[in-house]
């Protein structure tokens, strides 16, 4: 099993009202940053990857948003190049560069090449559309989202294999002197890995691509099903899937004492969690989605997904402010009532962390002593099978020596515990079994991904709550 | 005295026959490209730099050039990322990023600001316009270049120092919403400094903006006539230009004995050295200079009077080839048309590029010696030109990591302790002990005295 | 000889230098990427008949650039305004290498427009087969070369670019790659919705012209031209043992095709 350490890297300091008044994290004017805080906060950030590499993890894994306090790597290739130097073993995951945005797939090639020589081959680099709110950041016109992804990540694929100099003449991107100096270390090239949130398109691409598939905190009921149209798409492919084709990502904060963990933990709601990533005009902007999946979006509520789109943001960026269009819902959301002025900022805070224990009881946050978390944990795993395991340090002003407690508690109990569980499940990550590399036979039975026994003991999760 | 340690990064492996036939560094397949060589050598540059802060030097420069093994540096912000952290002291200075090539401007500015606050205001960014090679590289249309270098530094700049968010509508950039959340370390921007080849247009360009230009190794005369025109400029502006505002970068290697040191300067040539960095057509685009530039060239330009990276005779495709090359430009060119003619064997063509070496170190194109010969030619090079800031350009070319060490050590112990004692006796101040600029000039009087003719001339 | 004069007028916005000679109904003359060759043996035939109309590309050292130019489609609506302007009505077009391109842009927004069009080895179409050359990433004198398949026999060729090359020629060459680049560098020679356009153009008779062995834009590009024009008449002739410049390489093939066509 691959362990790997996550953190967005949030700048702790922003004021939380800015956050709330803003409606948003994305679009919190720059003014609120201070130079000082973000050196002290990037070099602790690095840090704290050096310090999980030495307490036993596997990977360290980045990722990258823009315009945005929630997470602070804007250009994660920066701390990827450093951690290629300063860390020893662990793998560098990208989850993932936003294709989308970058606008010059050829440099990022020759980038990721760079750092990946660096680490001696550690880099695992992944995709990404990126968010909504990056593609208006980065002026990346939305409505060829999913084109850009797939051509500049074919551009990339032939910058690494296919030996220069070439012409490259697509839809989006030409280049007339395909023949970047610099390869990448490893062979025909680095391993991808792709996160999701609960897109059936992005889950086929993957299965197609044999590329492992991350699934973002994504709720396991909806989770297991994509795995299994993962595995059914692999079977069409002629390959077996296993746990060497999935991994999860789970937010996570650990403490010496139940009561502490408790109080510390509940900065994971801090104003609003991943649910406030960006506001709906952001989330959403026009053509980012397929066709299918907007009349997919329209027609049912959606589970909540990490930065995901959620039936009332759908709605509101529908209606916008202009009340006549939307048919107002009684009450409202607390973002909707805020907007109206309808409930004050004291208030909207106080619904935010009023849902603290029911993001727990959904597993959305897990909180506690290595102890109460380690069966959370195993009931993950024995539902979904993943050979690759982010472990999410818990957003919010927690303080640094909270953080590197959490870190150091997890690699001294938590780790061990699960790679027990792993053993005893046969779950396998993809560097000790190449995913894909496995044929499979037309008409014979193929390994069962996810385990619904498990799933029904797991608890139900409110989707009126979003961390 | 700012004082900066240098090296392309070149990719020491690459077979020197593949570039004689490729007529230039720029172009060899990258099937020559090895991983475990490249990650060795990635990370021995890094070693070097780590061991130069250690040995003394103020500053670390890094440049960028993609699709050659003439440098490794294709995203030099990667090894700048890694420089903000492993260094503790240095001032990484980046000379430059090539802003016509990049396509999202917002993204480097966004880049930078975490690499200055990574390195705790350390960050010293520079802008290029990018070789020629670089347009074709990158696909990045040089008939545009000058206009996308400007509003691409002023989109930066803007991005950097007016609050967010903003709408940016240019003619080649458009943002509906800049607001970068990250900003640089530096109050209220880092410091910018601009290297050249000798272009007026950018000489005047950096006076306007109060931007320090480093010259690239130029010849030594017409680089003191662009410092006047600096000086002028300034003066009209209302400023005082001094030592600040300028800087040099040298090649210089340096070694226990004479004889090691030849060894070590000779490399510099390897494959054909600066003047092989590309062919014509990659060096010259269209569009990449502006039509007065265009003209200057085409009637002033002599065979093989090519500057750094520069365009020669040749390239502007004038044959009226000198008879006897007598620098390492016109050996280049030479060697290039005769290859493509034919007329040559690569055997040949290396034979032509060694043996200019004698002149390369008469022309101080070359300084290779122990300390004790460099230090004079150094002298002479800060007597004439009195650059705040220089930089010393390791060897490049199949030189051991050993010996380059070797040079760094020496450099440190001896070269660099001489070279701040002169600096001190000339009276030459960096750009970080006086802000560039920051001196009013008085209408009427006289500005100062900024290149030393009679020096030249000694 | 005809008698022919460059004048510069001030139309479009902005001052235009333009060719005029010759007598009889307008021929608009859209020239390639590297300028007006000179007055040739073909600009001679056919002025017998036609008062041959040819604009020198703004910023191609005779007018000064229009910066509101940025692709080849906005070159032809240029193009078009001068040509309302000028009253010259429905006119007969025939564009050479970039210029076929741009003739072929101007008959996508109005067909109208022309009354007959000859395109001579046009780039504009990304190669089915081959490559289009990038003339932005090879020298002039590469680029030259590759524009005839047999320089020795092309006397006109010579007649064009032979000798010692001037620093004036330098520029005037510099000029030319300039603003070919500023409206063709990317993508490489080509946009790519063309073709879809082209099928809209209806009612214009097209002469399409083209070497076996063009080295510059392959004869792929031809074939692709003439299949994009599927609702209008469109005739491809390839010239055998012809590079990129039918008109001085099979001169009076080109010369004898072009004047049966135009009547």
């Amino acid at each position: 099993m691959h362990i790997m350490y996550f953190t967005e890297r949030p700048y702790r300091d922003v004021p939380e009202d800015e956050v709330i008044i803003n409606r948003s994290f994305f679009g919190v004017p720059n003014r609120f940053y201070d130079a000082q805080v973000g050196a002290r906060l990037y070099n602790e950030y690095l840090d704290e990857d050096v310090y999980a590499e030495e307490v036993g993890f596997d990977g360290i894994m980045l990722n990258e948003h823009h315009g945005n306090p929630f997470c602070m790597g804007a250009v994660m290739n920066v701390e990827a190049a450093i951690l290629a130097r300063i860390t020893k073993k662990v793998r560098i995951v990208l989850l993932g560069n936003p294709l989308p945005v970058v606008k010059n797939p050829v440099r990022l090639a020759e980038e990721l090449a760079e750092i990946d020589l660096i680490s001696k081959g550690r880099l695992v680099p992944g995709w990404v559309r990126g968010a909504g709110s990056e593609q208006i950041f980065n002026q990346a016109n939305p409505a060829y989202n999913r084109e850009y992804f797939n051509e500049a990540h074919d551009l990339v694929m032939a910058c690494w294999t296919k030996p220069g100099p070439f012409r490259w003449e697509g839809k989006h991107f030409n280049f007339r002197y395909v023949n970047p100096w610099v390869m990448p270390y490893q062979k025909p090239r680095p391993p991808i890995w792709i996160p999701g949130v609960i897109s059936a398109e992005t889950v086929v691409w993957c299965a197609k691509h044999r590329y492992p598939y991350i699934g973002l905190g994504t709720a396991l009921q909806s989770t297991v099903e994509l795995w299994n149209l993962y595995g059914q798409t692999a079977a069409d492919e002629g390959y077996m899937a296993g746990t060497e084709n999935f991994g999860y990502l789970q937010q996570i904060h650990v403490a010496e004492t139940e009561a502490e963990a408790q109080e510390q933990g509940k900065c994971a709601m801090f104003g609003g969690g991943a649910a406030n990533f960006s506001r709906p005009e952001h989330t959403l902007p026009p053509g980012y989605n397929s066709r299918e999946a907007t009349r997919r979006l329209a027609k049912q509520a959606t589970d909540y997904g990490f930065l995901g789109i959620t039936s009332d943001k759908l709605k509101e960026s529908q209606s916008g402010d202009v009340p006549h269009i939307g048919i107002p819902k009684p009450g409202g959301d607390t973002r909707d009532r805020l907007r109206k002025g309808q409930i004050s900022i004291a208030e909207a805070k106080e619904k935010i962390y009023r849902n603290y224990q029911k993001a727990q009881d959904g597993l959305q946050i897990i909180i506690g002593t290595p102890k109460t978390v380690i069966p959370k944990l195993k009931l993950i795993m024995e539902v979904l099978r993943p050979g690759v395991f982010g472990l999410f340090q818990a957003q919010g002003p927690l303080t640094t020596q909270q953080r590197l407690t959490s870190i150091r508690l997890m690699g001294q109990e938590v780790l061990p515990a699960m790679r027990e569980i792993a053993k005893g499940l046969g779950i396998v990550d993809p560097f000790e079994r190449e995913p894909g590399s496995r044929p499979y036979t037309a008409g014979t039975q193929y390994d069962s991904l996810v385990d619904l026994e498990a799933l029904k003991r797991a608890p139900k999760r409110d989707e009126s709550v979003r961390v | 005295m700012n004082l900066m340690y240098f090296t392309e990064r070149p990719y020491r492996d690459v077979p020197e026959d593949e570039v004689i036939k490729n007529r230039g560094f720029f172009g060899v397949p990258n099937r020559f490209f090895d991983r475990e060589k490249g990650s060795q050598l990635y990370n021995e540059y890094l070693d070097e730099m780590v061991y130069s802060e250690d040995v003394g030097f103020d500053s670390i420069m890094l440049n960028e050039h993609h699709g050659t093994p003439f440098c490794m540096g294709a995203v030099m912000n990667v090894e700048a990322s890694i420089l903000a952290r492993i260094t503790k002291r240095a001032r990484i200075v980046l000379l430059g990023n090539p802003l016509p090539t990049f396509k999202n401007p917002l993204r480097i500015a966004e880049e930078l600001a975490t690499i200055d606050c990574i390195s705790h205001g350390r960050l010293v960014p520079g802008w290029v316009r990018g070789a020629g090679s670089e347009q074709i590289f990158n696909q990045a249309n040089p008939a545009y270049n000058r206009e996308r270098f400007n509003e691409a530094h002023d989109l930066i700049l803007a991005a950097w120092t007016r609050p967010g968010p903003f709408r940016w509508e240019g003619k080649h950039f458009n943002y509906r919403y800049v607001n970068p959340w990250v900003l640089p370390y530096q109050k209220p921007h880092p410091p910018i400094m601009i290297p050249g080849v000798l272009s007026p247009e950018t000489v005047v360009w950096c006076a306007e903006h109060r931007y320090p230009y480093l010259g690239l190794g130029t010849a030594l005369s017409a680089t003191a006539e662009l410092w006047n025109i600096y000086g002028d400029t300034a003066a009209k502006l209302g400023y005082v230009a001094g030592s600040e505002n300028f800087g040099y970068l040298q090649h210089v290697v340096v070694a226990e004995t004479e004889e090691k040191a030849e060894e070590l300067g000779r490399a510099h040539l390897f494959g054909g050295g600066q003047g092989a960095f590309s062919r014509p057509e990659h060096t010259l685009p269209p569009g990449y200079n502006s039509r007065e530039a265009t003209r200057r060239l085409a009637r002033t330009m002599t065979a093989g009077s090519g500057g750094f990276l520069g365009v020669s005779a040749e390239q502007l495709g004038r044959s009226n080839e000198p008879k006897e090359p007598t620098n390492l430009q016109q050996v280049a060119d030479s060697t290039r048309r005769r290859m493509a003619r034919g007329e040559a064997t690569v055997d040949e063509a290396r034979a032509a590029i060694y043996k200019s070496y004698p002149k390369a170190v008469e022309g101080l194109q070359i300084i290779a010696g122990t300390p004790k010969s460099v230090i004079p030619k150094i002298r002479k090079i800060l007597e004439v030109l009195r650059p705040g800031t220089f930089g010393v350009f390791q060897s490049q070319g199949p030189v051991s990591f050993e010996d380059r060490m070797t040079s760094i050590r020496l450099l440190g112990q001896e070269v660099l302790p001489a070279v701040r004692e002169i600096g001190k006796e000339l009276g030459i101040v960096d750009g970080f002990e006086r802000i560039p600029g920051s001196r009013p000039f008085t209408a009427g009087t006289k500005r100062d005295q900024l290149v030393s003719l009679d020096a030249l001339r000694a | 000889m005809a008698e022919w004069a460059e004048e510069i007028t001030h139309v479009a916005g902005t001052d235009l230098a333009m060719i005029k000679g010759g007598t009889g109904k307008p021929l608009l003359v859209l020239h390639e990427e590297l300028g007006h060759p000179g007055w040739m043996s073909w600009h001679e035939a056919l002025a017998k008949e036609r008062t041959l109309l040819i604009p020198i590309q703004p910023g191609y050292g005779k007018s000064p650039r229009v910066e509101q130019i940025r692709n080849v489609h906005e070159l032809g609506m240029f193009y078009s305004w001068v040509m309302r302007e000028m009253n010259v009505g429905q006119i007969d077009v025939v564009g050479f290498s970039l210029g076929g391109w741009v003739a072929a842009e101007m008959a996508t927004a109005n067909s109208k427009q022309f009354r007959k069009m000859v395109l001579v080895a046009p780039s504009g179409i990304k190669a089915p087969e081959g490559e289009i050359l990038d003339i932005f990433a090879v020298t002039i004198g590469t680029q030259l070369n590759a524009t005839v398949l047999d320089i020795a026999a092309t006397p006109e060729f010579r007649k064009m670019y032979g000798g010692e090359r001037t620093p004036e020629q330098f520029e005037a060459f510099e000029d030319a790659r300039t603003e070919s680049a500023r409206i063709a560098w990317d993508p490489i020679l080509h946009n790519p919705s063309l073709p879809y356009f082209l099928a809209g153009v209806r009612g214009l008779p097209t002469q399409i012209i083209w070497g076996r062995e063009d080295a510059t834009v392959p004869v792929s590009v031809g074939e692709a031209y003439k299949s994009a024009l599927k609702n209008t008449d469109a005739k491809l002739t390839i010239f055998d043992h012809c590079g990129h410049r039918p008109e001085i390489e099979k001169s009076a093939e080109f010369i004898k095709l072009v004047r049966e066509f135009l009547v």
